[in-house]
């Protein structure tokens, strides 16, 4: 398998070496929901599971991350072909660009994860790559998609979560990175609780009540705080909510990794 | 009252005239022109960055390298070389409008690819190599930046097509001519037959 992957890099660099493949665009599928399954790959109760996973990570961090299996790739690298879709669907949102995708073309025997230009500190190419060699391929190899699909997902969704170390671990990569980052993004978050916290307590203490209004048989009702605090992720965001599902205006610069079975 | 009202109608019609030229240049297209430059201009910057980021690999891809396979000295020379002679290369905003310079700057980082893609079809012999987690990190990183690369180009090569286009049809070569006074510039070149992957020997 590497040394296939070896050759295949050798003939990219080669490719760009002769010039700039310019190839015609290939017809993407419509993004229709979290799981785009044009290959038919995924039985109902495992896309369901999925689905639910990709959804709570969704709600809970923003970050976009769609699952796409596509028939054929349309003579187009899978790295073209998932940048492409990537592109077209606009995963994650426009300011942050933190979307992901995870294309599978069973035809081509071929799996990419794309990575959004947000999310690439965080979901780096090598560990892309150790996601694709640990998590996708040898369930892939035995024909299980939806199992390898669930097993990429989840290791995803837990490298976004913050559990990069668990899965640099399980390369046995020698990590030189020092802790410092970590040891600041704590204090930094830590000192942005303590903040908001200060800033709630003071807006209760001065116009609290303001935000209570009762009704008229007596009881009092809180209103929710208007959107003061809200992120304000605009940009034309409109996930899930109305039943349709759609990306946020992000981008990809094709980072992530690729990987056969 | 020391304006009669001739005076003042005719400032108010002057501003107004002026307004409105300023509504119909920017109707006419006339911000097209930076506009497309700002964004060539961008993507030109981000193949830099991209190729930076190759460049800063290399040094702990050799080293790698080297600690297995130190016998390949030409191999790995060259590609030191080649590296040496991309970053000598020097780049500002003015070399995407200056032929010759654009060409070197293609010329060597070609070179580097052309190098870079020797050494890990070298590697190929040594099993040790690719069986080094290492290795294989540094290799996923720079397979990444490869595509990244692809990726920059492509999008450098769309954002020049759009900004020479636009400052060579009309309107938009009247404003570049009289008010920018922009210069086309270079875009890589995609050598004829370059949609199909070359046939690669060895």
């Amino acid at each position: 398998m590497t040394s296939r992957w070896l050759s295949q890099l050798g003939a990219l660099l080669l490719l760009l070496w002769s010039g700039v493949a310019l190839a015609a665009d290939p017809t993407y599928p419509a993004l229709s929901g979290r799981i785009v399954d044009g290959a038919n790959l995924i039985a109902p109760e495992a896309r369901q599971r999925i689905e639910t996973k990709l959804k709570a990570h969704e709600d809970k961090t923003s970050d976009q991350l769609v699952v796409a299996t596509v028939p054929s790739l349309q003579d187009v690298s899978i790295e073209d072909f998932a940048n492409g879709l990537f592109r077209f669907w606009k995963l994650g949102e426009a300011k942050t660009n933190n979307g992901v995708l995870l294309l599978v073309a069973p035809t081509e025997r071929k799996v990419r994860i794309e990575v959004g230009y947000g999310l690439e500190g965080a979901l780096t190419d090598a560990l892309s790559k150790v996601i694709i060699t640990t998590a996708v391929a040898p369930k892939f190899k035995t024909g299980d998609f939806a199992g390898g699909i669930e097993g990429g997902v989840d290791a995803i969704l837990s490298i976004l979560s913050g559990d990069a170390e668990e899965w640099q671990r399980r390369a046995s990569v020698r990590s030189d990175e020092s802790s410092t980052g970590e040891t600041i993004a704590v204090v930094f978050v830590m000192l942005m609780v303590f903040i908001l916290i200060v800033a709630f307590m003071t807006e209760a203490r001065r116009g609290g009540s303001s935000r209570r209004h009762r009704l008229r048989d007596g009881r009092w009702v809180m209103v929710p705080p208007s959107a003061g605090w809200g992120t304000g992720s605009g940009g034309g965001w409109s996930s899930g909510s109305g039943g349709g599902f759609s990306g946020g205006g992000g981008s990809s610069g094709g980072g992530g990794a690729s990987g056969d079975w | 009252m020391s304006f009669s009202f001739p005076m003042i109608a005719r400032r108010s019609v002057a501003i107004a005239a002026l307004a409105l030229l300023g509504a119909v240049l920017a109707a006419c297209g006339v911000n097209n022109v930076p506009t497309l430059e700002e964004r060539a201009k961008a993507s030109w910057g981000e193949v830099q960055n991209q190729y930076q980021r190759r460049a800063d690999l290399i040094p702990n891809l050799v080293e790698t390298v080297k600690g297995f396979a130190a016998q390949e000295r030409e191999v790995l020379t060259a590609v030191i070389e080649a590296r040496a002679k991309a970053s000598q290369v020097k780049v500002d905003a003015s070399t995407i409008t200056d032929p010759a310079r654009f060409k070197e700057f293609q010329d060597a980082q070609n070179q580097l690819s052309g190098a870079l893609g020797r050494l890990l079809v070298t590697v190929e012999r040594y099993p040790d190599i690719k069986s080094n987690q290492n290795f294989l990190a540094l290799q996923s990183q720079l397979e990444g930046t490869e595509n990244r690369v692809a990726v920059a180009r492509r999008d450098y090569i769309q954002a020049v097509q759009a900004f020479n286009t636009e400052i060579r049809t009309f309107p938009g070569v009247i404003w570049a001519r009289l008010f920018w006074g922009a210069k086309a510039m270079e875009s890589f070149t995609a050598t004829t037959g370059a949609e199909r992957p070359p046939a690669v020997k060895f």
